[in-house]
This record gives C-alpha cells, sequence and structure tokens, in this order.
C-alpha cells in the first residue's frame, strides 16, 4: 500500500535517532519530491500520487510544506478513485481557503457533483465541508440544496449535502439563499433513515436560530421524533443504539433545535412535557451497563432536556425535578457529572421557579469548594456560590470564599475577589460588614484586588456618613499591622485623609499617631501611593492644624522636594506652598471633604463582565489598558477641588464621555435606606443622570418617541446589510421594529469619538423582563473600535422607552460592524433580536475645504495603485443631483464646488480620525445619466481605508 | 465542534481537523496551549476544561489524547462519547487500533473521521454505515491497484 510504505521512508523512525537527522532526512526527501515535480517528465497519476501522499504525511509529522498544490488539484480531475481521494485529502488539509487555486479546486468538484456517482459526490461535498470558504459558498450555495432535496439523492449523499451547506452558511450567510427547498428540509426530520434525521437536524438548528419563522414547523416534527426515540425500546432502533441509549447524539440534537424556540403550543407541550418526564424519570432507573459508556450517553441526554427544560422556563415541576436530579449528581463519584450538575445549576439558579430549589444545596457546593481536587471544579462551585447567593444567605458565602480565597489556585483569585467585592456590596444591609470584608479581601489577597475595588470602597464610604467613622477606626487598626498591602496603604491613606478627625479624639489614634503611622509606610510605596499620601497630608493639614509643622517639614525634606519623579516633586512643592500661604479659610475650602460620587453601575461588575465574558484571553491586555485609562475619573487620588493647584489628571477621558457629572456638579444623592441596592437593581437611573451632566457637545438626546414612529416601521425583514447602508449618510432613525420592539438611534461624531444613543421602546403593554441588550465585536473589530456602555435597566414596562448610550472611539480603520444583541423575556417566552450597529468607517470623518488647485495637487500625490480604489457601478436610485450632493455631504466629506472641469461631477474631500493616524481622503463621484451608472474614486493614503470607503459609498446612489 | 487534536503523551500532533478557518500560525498556537495544558491535567480530573471562550472536552486512550474543542452551547458529555464512538470506528477497522495504525495510514483515520463528522456536527452514528462507506471506498482502491501490480516499489 502506497501511504504506508511513503510513511515508513519519510519518517524512517526507528533510524531517525535525533531531531536534526530527521530534518536533514525530511529536507533531503523535499528537495526529491520537488525535483520530481519540476522535472522534465511528466509524472504519471500513480507517482504524482505518491508525492503528493510523502508532502502530506511530512506536513502532519508538524513540518511546514509550501508546494505540491498544483499537483494534489490534478489529482482531483483523475478517473482513478485512489488518486481523486489523495488529492481531496491534501487540499482539504492544506489549502487554506485563499487559495487561488480554489477555482481550479471548484471546477473538479463541479465535475464530481454532477458525476452522479454517490462516492465521487461523496469526496467533493466532504472537501466544500472541510474547506468551506467563501469562493466554494459562492459556487456550490446554490447547488447544494437541490442535491439535498431531490428525490433521487442517496442517503448518504444526503448526510453530507446538510452538513457541507451547513457549514457554507456558517462562513457566508449570505450567500445560502433561503427558498422552497427550507420546507423539505424540514420534513427530514421525519426521514426514515436516522443518519439523514441526525445530518439534518444540525442543519434545521443552525438555520432556525437565524430564521426562526422559515424554521417553526420544525418544532412539532422534532418533538414527535423526539417523542418516538425516548418511547422505544432499547433495540428498537438498532445501530442507532448506543451503549442501551437509543440514538443519544439525534436524541440531545432534537433537545437542542427545540432551544431555539419558546414553549410550542398546548398540544405539542403536553407531548414534550411528557418526553422530558420519560428522561427524567429513566435517570432514576437502575442502568442497563455498567460501561461508562451507557451513563454518559444517558446523561447527556439528561443534560441536554435540563437545558431546554431551563431555556422554557415555564414548567415550576420540571424545573425543580431537574434541580433534584442535579442535587444528586453534586454528590456523585463521577468528577465529569458533578463539574457539569454544578454549571447546569448555576443556570438554574437565575430562574424564579427554582432558585429557591438551588439554595438547599449550599452545603453540598460549600464542601465541594473545600474538598474537589480539580481546580476547574472548584471554579464551578465558586459560579454556583455566586449565582445562588442572595440576601438570606449573603454572609455565610462571602465568608466561604473570603476562606477559600487563603488557599485558592492563583488563576483564579482575582476573579474570587471581583465575586466577593460585588456580593459583599450587592448584598450589604450593614456597612461595617462591608468595609471588613473589603479590608480582608486585601489583607488575604491584595496583589489580586484590583483598582476598581479599592475605588469602590472609597465611592461607599464617601457615600454613606454612616459608615465613615467605622471605616476610619478600621483602617487605622488594620495599619498597625507590621507588614500591610500596599492597597491597604491607598484605601487607609484616603480614608484617613477625609474621616481622620472622626477618630482623633481618641489619643490612642491621635493626629500626631495618625501621620506617623502612615508615614511609616510611605518610604515602602510605590510612586503611585506616595502621591496619594502626599494628598493625604494637605489634608491633615487642614483637618489637624496642630501638625502643621511636622507635615511642612516632612514636604519640605530634600527627598521631598528634589525627589527624581516629577508628579511627587510637583505635588510636594505645591502642597507646601498652600499650607503656608493660604488662609484657615481658604484651605478649608480647598480641601473640603469629598462630595459625594454620583451613584452609577459598579465598575467592578463591569469589570467581571468583561472577564467573563466572549474571548476572555484577548480581553486581558485591553482590561489592563482600561485599569489606568478609564477608572473612575471622580475617584483619582487628588481630593483637591481648586484648579489652581489640581494636576491635570491623566486618566481625565477624552471629552467627558466615559464619566457621569464631575463631582461638583453631582445632586447629593439623598441617603435613602438602600441607595448602593438602588446602584445595582437600576442602572438605567444612572444613565439618565449622564445626560444633563455633560451634553454640552450634544444635541438634547430627547427623543420623542412619536419621532420613532413616524419612521418608516418595520425594517426587520430588510437585510442587515441594507440597514447599515441606510445609516451611513445618516446618524438617525429607526433601527429595527418588529411587534414588540422598537430600537431608535441618535448619534453624534467628532474626531475619533463619538456618542450613540440608543432607544428601546416596548411596543406592548405587558413588561420585558431580563432585558439585555450586548454589544459584539470580533476580536479584531475589538482591537479598531472601542465601544463603551452600561446596562440598561432589565425591567422594561410596557409602553416605555429605556435609553442607552453608547460611547465610541475609533482606534484604527475597520471594516465590520459591531452586533447590537438583544434578549429578553415577553410574557414568559424568549426574545433575541441581532441588529448591526450601524457604526461605519466614514462616520469619523471631518470635511476638509479646499480649493482647485490643492485637491489636484494631492490627488496627485495619492497616485499609488494601492491608494486608489475605483468603483463602477450601476444607479439604484433615480440620479439627481441635489439629494446626490446631500449624501455626499452627509457621508462626512467637505463636497468641493467648482474643482471638477466638468460641472456634472462630484468631488469631495476630507480627513479620517482614529487614535492612531489621521487619513486623508479625495473622492470623486463621475455619473453618467445615459447608462444609469456612476464611476466613483477614492484616493487616500491608505488602502483598508480607500477600499472600505468606496464600499460604504457606492451603496448609496 | 470547532476543532479535534490527537496527540501523543510525547505531545506530538497525530492528527488535526479544523471546523473553523484559522490560519496556520494561529492553529500551532492553539495547538500549543492546548497539548501543554491537557498534557498537565492529572488522571483523575474531569474531562472538561474552559480555555478561551470555548469547552475543551479530552480523553487519554492508551498513549493518545482526543481532545475536542465545544461551544459554550454544546454538550460536553455527548462530545466524550462522539471521541469514544470515533475510538471504535478506528478500532473497528484497524483490528485492536494503536498509535502506530494511525500514524501510519493517516489517510483512512481522516476518511473515517469524514464520514462520522463533518463540518464539525455528526454526520452518521451507526458503526456499520460508517464502516461500510470506508470498505466501499477501499474496495474500488483494490481493484484498481490490481492494474497497476508490479509498481508498488520505491524510489527513496
Amino acid at each position: 500500500m502506497c501511504v504506508a510504505d511513503t510513511a515508513r521512508d519519510v519518517s524512517g523512525n526507528a533510524h531517525c535517532k535525533s531531531k536534526e537527522a530527521e530534518i536533514k532526512r525530511i529536507n533531503k526527501e523535499l528537495a526529491n519530491i520537488r525535483s520530481k515535480f519540476k522535472g522534465d517528465k511528466a509524472l504519471d497519476g500513480y507517482s504524482k500520487k505518491k508525492y503528493v501522499c510523502k508532502l502530506l504525511f511530512i506536513f502532519l509529522l508538524g513540518h511546514d510544506i509550501d508546494f505540491g498544490h498544483m499537483e494534489a488539484v490534478n489529482l482531483l480531475s483523475s478517473n482513478r478513485y485512489t488518486e481523486k481521494q489523495i488529492g481531496y485529502l491534501f487540499i482539504s488539509v492544506l489549502v487554506n481557503s485563499n487559495s487561488e487555486l480554489i477555482r481550479l479546486i471548484n471546477n473538479a468538484i463541479k465535475n464530481d457533483l454532477a458525476s452522479r456517482n454517490p462516492t465521487f459526490m461523496g469526496l467533493a461535498l466532504h472537501c466544500i465541508a472541510n474547506v468551506g470558504s467563501r469562493e466554494m459558498a459562492e459556487a456550490f450555495a446554490g447547488e447544494i440544496p437541490k442535491i439535498l432535496v431531490a428525490g433521487d439523492t442517496m442517503d448518504s449523499v444526503k448526510q453530507s449535502a446538510a452538513l457541507c451547506l451547513l457549514r457554507l452558511y456558517r462562513t457566508s450567510p449570505d450567500l445560502v439563499p433561503m427558498g422552497d427547498w427550507t420546507s423539505r428540509v424540514v420534513h427530514l426530520l421525519n426521514d426514515q433513515h436516522l443518519g439523514v434525521v441526525t445530518a439534518a437536524t444540525s442543519l434545521i438548528t443552525t438555520l432556525a436560530q437565524k430564521n426562526p419563522e422559515e424554521f417553526k414547523t420544525s418544532v412539532s416534527l422534532a418533538v414527535s421524533r423526539l417523542s418516538r426515540i425516548v418511547t422505544s425500546a432499547s433495540t428498537d432502533l438498532q445501530d442507532y443504539t448506543y451503549y442501551f441509549v437509543p440514538a443519544p447524539w439525534l436524541s440531545v440534537k432534537l433537545l437542542r433545535l427545540l432551544q431555539c424556540y419558546p414553549p410550542p403550543d398546548p398540544a405539542v407541550r403536553g407531548r414534550l412535557t411528557e418526553c422530558l418526564e420519560t428522561i427524567l424519570n429513566k435517570a432514576q432507573e437502575p442502568p442497563k451497563s455498567k460501561k461508562v459508556q451507557h451513563s454518559n450517553a444517558k446523561n447527556a441526554v439528561l443534560f441536554e432536556a435540563i437545558s431546554l427544560i431551563i431555556h422554557h422556563d415555564s414548567e415550576p415541576n420540571l424545573l425543580v425535578r431537574a434541580c433534584n436530579q442535579l442535587g444528586q449528581f453534586l454528590q456523585h463519584r463521577e468528577t465529569n457529572l458533578r463539574y457539569l450538575a454544578l454549571e447546569s445549576m448555576c443556570t438554574l439558579a437565575s430562574s424564579e421557579f427554582s432558585h429557591e430549589a438551588v439554595k438547599t444545596h449550599i452545603e453540598t457546593v460549600i464542601n465541594a469548594l473545600k474538598t474537589e481536587r480539580d481546580v476547574s471544579v472548584r471554579q464551578r462551585a465558586v459560579d454556583l456560590l455566586y449565582a445562588m447567593c442572595d440576601r438570606s444567605n449573603a454572609q455565610q458565602i462571602v465568608a466561604e470564599m473570603l476562606n477559600y480565597l487563603e488557599t485558592a489556585d492563583y488563576s483564579i483569585r482575582e476573579e474570587i475577589v471581583l465575586k466577593v467585592a460585588i456580593l459583599a456590596e450587592k448584598y450589604a444591609v450593614d456597612y461595617t460588614w462591608y468595609v471588613d470584608t473589603i479590608l480582608n479581601l486585601i489583607r488575604i489577597a491584595g496583589d489580586y484586588v484590583s483598582e476598581e475595588v479599592w475605588y469602590r470602597v472609597i465611592q461607599i464610604v464617601i457615600n454613606r456618613d454612616d459608615v465613615q467613622g467605622y471605616a476610619a477606626k478600621t483602617v487605622f487598626e488594620a495599619l498597625q499591622a507590621p507588614a500591610c498591602h500596599e492597597n491597604l496603604v491607598k484605601v487607609g491613606g484616603y480614608i484617613l485623609g477625609e474621616f481622620g478627625n472622626l477618630i482623633a479624639g481618641d489619643p490612642r489614634s491621635s493626629p500626631l499617631i495618625q501621620f506617623n503611622l502612615l508615614h511609616s509606610k510611605f518610604h515602602l510605596c510605590s510612586v503611585p501611593t506616595r502621591a496619594l499620601l502626599l494628598s493625604t497630608y494637605i489634608k491633615f493639614v487642614n483637618l489637624f492644624p496642630e501638625i502643621k509643622t511636622t507635615i511642612q517639614d516632612v514636604l519640605r525634606s530634600d527627598s521631598q522636594l528634589k525627589n527624581a519623579d516629577v508628579e511627587l516633586q510637583q505635588r510636594a512643592v505645591e502642597y507646601l506652598r498652600l499650607s503656608t500661604i493660604a488662609s484657615t479659610d481658604i484651605l478649608a475650602t480647598v480641601l473640603e471633604e469629598m462630595p459625594p460620587f454620583p451613584e452609577r453601575e459598579s465598575s467592578i461588575l463591569a469589570k467581571l463582565k468583561k472577564k467573563k465574558g466572549p474571548s476572555t484571553v484577548t480581553d486581558l491586555e485591553e482590561t489592563k489598558k482600561e485599569r489606568s485609562a478609564d477608572m473612575n475619573g471622580g475617584t483619582e487620588p487628588a481630593p483637591v477641588n481648586a484648579s489652581a493647584v489640581s494636576t491635570p489628571s491623566p486618566s481625565a477621558d477624552l471629552l467627558g464621555l466615559g464619566t457621569g457629572p464631575p463631582p461638583n456638579a453631582a445632586p447629593a444623592p439623598a441617603s435613602s435606606g438602600s441607595l448602593l441596592v438602588d446602584v445595582f437593581s437600576e442602572p438605567a437611573s444612572a444613565v439618565t443622570q449622564l445626560a444633563p451632566g455633560s451634553q454640552e457637545n450634544f444635541a438634547s438626546p430627547d427623543l420623542a418617541s412619536s419621532e420613532l414612529v413616524s419612521e418608516e416601521p418595520s425594517e426587520a425583514a430588510r437585510g442587515a446589510d441594507e440597514l447599515t447602508h441606510k445609516f451611513v449618510c445618516k446618524n438617525n432613525g429607526v433601527l429595527f421594529e418588529n411587534q414588540l420592539l422598537q430600537i431608535g438611534l441618535k448619534s453624534e461624531f467628532r474626531q475619533n469619538l463619538g456618542r450613540m444613543f440608543i432607544f428601546y421602546g416596548n411596543k406592548t403593554s405587558t413588561q420585558f423582563l431580563t432585558f439585555t441588550p450586548t454589544l459584539i465585536c470580533s476580536d479584531e473589530l475589538q482591537s479598531n473600535l472601542n465601544l463603551q456602555t452600561k446596562p440598561v435597566d432589565p425591567t422594561v414596562d410596557g409602553g416605555a422607552q429605556v435609553q442607552q448610550v453608547v460611547n465610541i472611539e475609533c482606534i484604527s480603520d475597520f471594516t465590520e460592524a459591531p452586533v447590537l444583541n438583544i434578549q429578553f423575556r415577553y410574557g414568559g417566552t424568549f426574545q433575541n433580536v441581532s441588529v448591526k450597529l450601524p457604526i461605519t468607517l466614514n462616520k469619523f470623518f471631518q470635511p476638509t475645504e479646499m480649493a482647485s488647485q490643492d485637491f489636484f495637487q494631492r490627488w496627485k500625490q495619492l497616485s499609488n495603485p494601492q491608494q486608489e480604489v475605483q468603483n463602477i457601478f450601476k444607479a439604484k436610485h433615480p440620479m439627481d443631483p441635489e439629494i446626490t450632493k446631500a449624501k455626499i455631504i452627509g457621508f462626512g466629506s467637505a463636497l468641493l464646488e467648482e474643482v471638477d472641469p466638468n460641472p456634472a461631477n462630484f468631488v469631495g474631500a476630507g480627513i479620517i480620525h482614529t487614535r492612531t493616524a489621521q487619513i486623508g481622503c479625495l473622492l470623486r463621484l463621475e455619473p453618467n445619466l445615459q447608462a444609469q451608472m456612476y464611476r466613483l474614486t477614492l484616493r487616500t493614503s491608505k488602502e483598508t481605508v480607500s477600499q472600505r470607503l468606496c464600499e460604504l459609498l457606492s451603496e448609496q446612489f | 465542534m470547532q476543532f479535534m487534536l490527537l496527540f501523543s503523551r510525547q505531545g506530538k500532533l497525530r492528527l488535526q481537523k479544523w471546523y473553523v478557518p484559522l490560519s496556520d500560525k494561529e492553529k500551532k498556537k492553539i495547538t500549543r496551549e492546548l497539548v501543554q495544558t491537557v498534557l498537565a491535567r492529572k488522571p483523575k480530573m474531569c474531562s472538561f476544561l474552559e480555555w478561551r471562550d470555548l469547552k475543551i472536552v479530552y480523553k487519554r486512550y492508551a498513549s493518545l489524547y482526543f481532545c475536542c474543542a465545544i461551544e459554550d452551547q454544546d454538550n460536553e458529555l455527548i462530545t466524550l462519547e462522539i471521541i469514544h464512538r470515533y475510538v471504535e470506528l478506528l478500532d473497528k477497522y484497524f483490528g485492536s487500533v494503536c498509535e502506530l495504525d494511525i500514524i501510519f495510514n493517516f489517510e483512512k483515520a481522516y476518511f473515517i473521521l469524514d464520514e462520522f463528522l463533518l463540518g464539525g456536527e455528526v454526520q452518521e452514528t451507526s458503526k456499520k454505515n460508517v464502516l461500510k462507506a470506508i470498505e466501499q471506498a477501499d474496495l474500488l482502491q483494490e481493484n484498481q491497484n490490481e492494474d497497476w501490480g508490479g509498481l508498488s516499489d520505491d524510489i527513496l
């Protein structure tokens, strides 16, 4: 056999003792193959196959292969099965989806698909499914549905066609046309051949997620199929029974498909409930086999059924049964089951029907935290404790988490710290408990306490006067420890600077003792902490006039006044001067106690969401950046109000977009009992507060709902791209509308920054619950576009409108658009809406006026072929010059009159602003009325920018 | 499923199948990272772990690790059984499969996988049907090899 021989030849494992020897041998072999391919003598099919096979083997050994593709493509058109097969294998493993060879490959595939030979068709379909490139989608997305539903297609070909289409739909959903075939695909759920049903169910599930209406008949078919499977005797399904479990893969897929839909109509629902009950009952039966495969397959179906029960979240009976079943698994001897039970219970904890039932397992979960030997299982236990926490058990859970933190794995410490901080704040009734908890956190895991956490404790202490004395006393005591964490010094310094006077009456914590205690830590601290302590000292000058000279002596010392660090030196000089020349009154005004912070969503929560959100790994870098750039500008430790001495905060964000109203202007929040809890339960109020504070740069965001309604209705049906196109030349309008929900937009951009107001209108008279809009950016987009927003109130009353502000920064030019995903519950059913958010590159345009001469000079400078992109296209709208002008201006560039010698043409100029670069752009649009065509030419200094702007603008005319 | 990797206890990659488009560089990076992570785990640990925003399901058979990356919504236990069924298929085809079978008959390992899983989804779970497809292909191969009787020599 050729392949096996090849393998032995090439690897010669037995002979190659060393890595070098292997490499040498392989290089020799590669050179040999290369010369064979390049030789004058044409190779016959057999040799070609042999060498292609050798290349493949060498690649699989981990070496790079950069030739042989052409020979592999030649093999595809061979009539010999083995040659064809190896050709396809090489292509599947080694050709990346951008290869220019794709056209040749497509030709071969086309022939094989047309061959009516099921084996060849299978090979071709497998290849498409393995490569799945856009070019292949373009060539075959129309053809494959036909193969799939044709009456005479063999079962095995149908199976491949279904999954092949699925792969193409994932790569290029826009190229797979919906049509008559969809209803016939749905009926494959009834097919006699279980393999066909298995393949088709995956396809239907993926299609149904994006087109629920089109595939909704699949629900009843899936339920009856499932019902037949779960009630069948274990031998009925023959080879589809796996270790006594009937068709477990298909069952899981069907249950997954049902999770694309809300609970079905009563008739079908009854049948489904029976199925789910049967599955739950079977879990209680004694196992039919001792093999782990039996229990795995059975439990796979069970867990998927539980997911569906949780998804429907409407049958209290089933939810409680699911919870009890998971409770049994929590103590199972199989680690895998314990892990999954913990994971699954996390989602159950958020259902109102089962929250209480989940809580009864608290002791078991705490025990898991203490005894599980696998860190990934302990991680799940932490997650579950966090999810099941409420006011009744917060003290216990926080205490257990703190306990665990002492020995926790380093990899999960930061996350536990964030969780403890959030729970302590969210469920604090007694704020002395909150302060104790946070100080404990710093003591146990100071290194993992991020700035968000200690900023937050300071905000809370400043906003709640009932806890200030206690906080001062507690930090003072904590600072007594000979070695305390620097974060404690920061918190201690800040709090004593504000509230040290509250404990100064006690001779054990007199002003001088407080000062000496802090100053004893000074030299061990980093520059930022020292800077904070200097601010504390100047605050002490005001609080405690009796130690003014001591402090002045410290400020005056060489180590301060001549400090090598500019920031420290400046603070020392300025504070010393301030303390010398200012009168007591002025000091008292300048160094007055900090005003309360505006209430807002806890930044810790935002951070945790970020940590747990998608693409966790790539986010890390960004999170770190943000810690310094975006953290609550208001808490920057420079507690001095007068602008004369304040150093400009490096963290002040541009345009003041990121923060709420400046502290001074903040309306002092009434000290209502549950102030902090409000921050969490009604984040929307924090969002609305934003507007009056910092809106000078923007028009009033009040968008009357009538205005929203007057826009063209129901755009849900339109293609997503078309929607984005609609907003390219304008900033306001209706983004989405269906019977339940309307989404309106109003946005403003200047330079590389922007702000978008999203208005969610509930068109019904029923509340929306757990209303959660999420912005989704690909990793690539995330690095080019920075979006920040706050969650909105999870409850939207009937007829009400909620607004959300998105702050936008363009870091570098980009092509994709972010996706806005909205999930909510309406009358017991789960709703899920996704729309592209029309943030396009041209939004960051600033128009540039210039004279004809300048224009042409620049035009010539940008004469590199990469800098110019041109598009000739048919007019989609009437060619009205006035509308065209308005669109070019709306696009963002300046419209330059009297530049083009032909007055019928349009010429524009502007600059795209990004954080990293400013890109000059020139454009020219030449209409041809006779032909009803346009020619659009873009010249910019950056190829990708020319490309993108040309795409965007071409769609407008 | 996003991808499946087979590697040895020594960390040598034996089979890779990617169901999402990734650059070669990314593939290498992912492979390196995962091989390291999985090999570092102890025998009694659970077969699932979170990795980036994916779930990893792995199982060891003799000297080989089978490792699948699935998405958040996917079912871990059924993935574990996907691995097992694949091992059963290899075993049945090769007759008590070992690592060397996969090294020296890598193309068969790929063909069997393509019949079982396509585009990252289960295509056919019946052992009989999958093996029937492979045997038919082998039959085609045999018939054609006869024409080339004397040529299975070696040039190296």
